[in-house]
């Protein structure tokens, strides 16, 4: 009857190192002077003077766009659990950076296939973006969706909904009949074509990527590009999940103490017992969303429990998120509804996560094959 | 330094092994010998069974201990004593008293239960109306008044106990607190049956009962103070074991999940999905806290984790018993039983299911953790008090 037995838990530290601390104090320190409120709202308005010294500060001050490039090719070596340190004040400040997009998602993936000199580019601060649909939570999935194909010499077709431009180099990951490929293709190479959306989250834009390029040689074939797509997409759903974790924290910061202040009927309406226990079980849902972000981190750092414990996450984090979020708005009244208020950034950009690398759902299915639970089967019932 | 006392510990406990093999020592002997060299509980100072050392070297003790086949003190049976009453009588007793109860609480000699609710005083527990009235000619207290609630009650030997002292103060000032001889004349015990059949718990009725003066426990006027050391050792003490994946509740649901696949539905699917994943929040969410407690720095996580328990263990429970289907609908027993500790998980669906309401409500309604979470943590204004500058004895009831 059972399948298999289901994983068990390895016994993780899920407490920050002293590195990891001073690391936090530094992203909150270098996005409090380069993320205000003002700066972030206007970007749906078309005015962008926010993201250049964001990234700027975070790539060149910190030299976080290089932090899990190896140090041979001039990078810092970091681990998933730096960049989920990293994920967390991104998602605290809402920050408009490709930080997961390029630092950890694309750089994930050329780690994996040893792309040196791509590596060094960005280690020096470039930035890359994996050529997929929003949404795509493995490899098996992108095999799926992808709508660009290789035939004679060329490279070409159309992928909508790619997260993580504007970016310098675009990694392609194609189907074709020799099986799965890697390309990669600078932004600025004749036949590229992006158009970039207005989008739900205008901290994070979705665009349209229109490819015919000459189709060169790809970096990588066959299974080892789809067990390092694998790979670097579970590292970026586990980082993400820390990006939410922060998001979510910040959303009950603010809304606490938004009610601490503002008083009707002659009261703190904080001291209200039925918005008082709305925030006690947010308390809890954003306490648990760090922990279980932090346990992903560590799985994916020891290369243990790690399908699981990003399906777990991913799941988790996504939900507390957009729940945060969703409270905040309701518990700033109609403060919460205005464009000036930076409430609604975090809401787009939490409702934006939710679907970024698969739906709470499409890991709950994921996790009911790794944990022996399937689903009905047509004839049940 | 912990190192260090780890393998001074390991030392000890090989001694104590060499000295009594578990194999051929008579039990109570066991028992006594191991109180004997402070490996009873290392937290506790020297000569009162431990070593004076930090609380969470105790598990490796145990472990230890456990593995070379050594007999524990039966710690189920004792948890309100063991729990709740030894550290509030470390605390708050004298020389006298500690020589006299910690002993035989820690080995089981001695069973003890908590006389704190009564019908009037639940969540406002400092509401009570049990009092405690000297008696000038001997010095002795004399107790009336009913309590509930009361696990353990028809097996204990004593009982820590809150009792007003003075009616004309407030409430919170009027309380005393005692340690009572639930054998004395006057300690009627009756079991309260609950929703499950079973009567896990008791209710208590006081007439006349004599304390003797060594047996308050602090000043008179203490008792509120000195409760909230018991509460917040009740508090401490839930949840403190690390758990596997997938263990308790969460566990049953599954295995019910698994083993009828006739049943399944795909909304149970989703259901289920999502409070496994949820209950694997709640177990990292704990291995988190102990990590922070093991390193000296506590998180305010744990205030939550009785709230989510008790949330998950009802959710899944309600899903088992709709699982099974029309065997949801069977019930094992109905008999009245005496339980000698309490098995959440034990026996069938429709008893987790039944047993299961009670996690929102015992050891602190999941409304007032909410209101602790809501002022204590995130610093929210208080609930009005209309009772705080009423004399007890002027409040409506």
């Amino acid at each position: 009857m059972t399948a298999q037995p289901i994983p068990a838990a390895p016994d993780l530290d899920l407490l920050p190192s002293d590195v990891e601390t001073d690391l936090r104090r530094s992203v909150r320190a270098v996005l409090a002077k380069t993320c205000p409120t003002e700066a972030l709202v206007a970007l749906a308005d078309g005015s962008d003077d926010v993201s250049g010294p964001a990234w700027s500060g975070l790539a060149h001050d910190l030299g976080l766009a290089a932090l899990l490039v190896p140090e041979e090719h001039g990078g810092a070596g970091a681990g998933p659990r730096e960049a989920a340190v990293v994920a967390e004040e991104c998602g605290r400040a809402c920050a408009p950076v490709p930080f997961l997009t390029s630092a950890v998602l694309a750089t994930s993936l050329l780690v994996r296939l040893g792309a040196a000199e791509s590596l060094a580019r960005l280690a020096e601060g470039g930035t890359a973006a994996l050529v997929v649909p929003a949404g795509t939570a493995s490899a098996g999935s992108w095999a799926r969706r992808t709508g660009v194909e290789v035939s004679g010499g060329r490279l070409a077709g159309e992928v909508r909904g790619v997260v993580g431009l504007p970016a310098d180099l675009l990694l392609v990951p194609v189907h074709g009949p020799d099986g799965p490929a890697l390309h990669l293709v600078p932004v600025d190479a004749d036949g590229v074509a992006v158009s970039t959306h207005t989008s739900l989250d205008a901290t994070r834009p979705v665009s349209d990527v229109r490819l015919d390029v000459e189709a060169g040689t790809p970096l990588a074939t066959g299974d080892e590009v789809t067990a390092a797509l694998d790979h670097a997409l579970a590292t970026a759903a586990g980082v993400l999940a820390a990006e939410q974790a922060g998001l979510a924290a910040w959303c009950l910061e603010q809304t606490v103490a938004h009610l601490s202040e503002r008083r009707q009927f002659g009261r703190v309406v904080g001291g209200f017992q039925a918005l008082k226990h709305r925030l006690a079980d947010l308390y809890a849902e954003v306490g648990q969303a760090s922990a279980v972000a932090a346990h992903a981190a560590a799985a994916l750092a020891g290369e243990s429990d790690v399908p699981v414990s990003v399906a777990v996450a991913q799941a988790f984090c996504s939900e507390v998120a957009v729940h945060a979020a969703e409270e905040a708005v309701q518990l700033h009244g109609g403060l919460g509804m205005t464009w000036e208020s930076p409430v609604h950034l975090r809401l787009k950009r939490a409702k934006a996560d939710h679907v970024l690398l698969g739906s709470p759902d499409a890991h709950r299915d994921a996790l009911a094959r790794l944990v022996d639970l399937a689903a009905p089967t047509p004839e049940a019932g | 330094m912990s190192e260090q006392h780890r393998s001074d510990l390991e030392q000890r406990v090989t001694a104590l092994l060499e000295a009594h093999d578990p194999a051929t020592t008579d039990r109570a002997e066991f028992l006594r010998a191991r109180w004997e060299a402070g490996l009873a509980w290392v937290h506790f100072p020297a000569g009162l069974g431990g070593l004076g050392l930090p609380r969470d070297l105790q598990a490796h003790v145990d472990d230890l201990l456990a593995a070379a086949g050594a007999p524990d003190n039966a710690p189920e049976r004792n948890g309100i004593g063991l729990g709740m009453a030894a550290p509030t009588i470390l605390a708050h007793g004298t020389p006298e008293q500690h020589e006299r109860f910690l002993r035989p609480l820690w080995l089981g000699e001695e069973i003890w239960c908590q006389l704190f609710s009564e019908p009037g005083a639940g969540s406002d527990l400092a509401a009570v109306a049990t009092r405690a009235v000297p008696d000038e000619s001997t010095g002795e207290w004399v107790v009336n008044g009913q309590k509930v609630w009361t696990s353990s009650a028809h097996l204990a030997d004593f009982a820590i106990l809150v009792a007003r002292t003075d009616p004309d103060v407030p409430k919170h000032g009027g309380l005393s607190y005692f340690l009572l001889g639930m054998r004395e004349p006057g300690v009627e015990v009756r079991p309260l049956r609950q929703l499950t059949g079973e009567a896990e718990f008791n209710e208590v009725f006081l007439t006349d009962v004599r304390v003797p003066a060594a047996q308050l426990l602090g000043a008179v006027g203490e008792g509120w103070r000195i409760a909230n050391t018991t509460l917040n050792s009740e508090r401490v003490s839930i949840g403190g074991q690390a758990v596997p994946r997938e263990a308790g509740m969460v566990g049953k649901v599954a295995q019910t999940w698994r083993a009828h696949p006739e049943r399944r539905t795909h909304g149970a699917h989703r259901r289920l999905l999502d409070l496994w994943v949820q209950a694997e929040a709640a177990r990292i969410t704990g291995s988190r806290v102990r990590q922070q407690l093991a390193v000296g720095a506590p998180g305010p996580e744990g205030s939550a984790t009785k709230l989510v328990f008790a949330r998950l263990a009802q959710e899944l429970s309600a899903l088992e018993v709709e699982l099974l289907g029309e065997d949801g609908l069977r019930y094992d027993d109905w008999t009245l039983s005496r339980p000698e500790k309490v098995d959440f998980t034990g026996r069938d669906a429709g008893y987790r299911y039944l047993r299961a309401k009670g996690n929102s409500i015992e050891g602190g309604t999941s409304e007032i953790l909410r209101n602790i979470i809501a002022e204590r943590v995130l610093g929210l204004p208080g609930e009005p008090r209309v009772d705080k500058d009423v004399a007890w004895k002027d409040l409506p009831r």
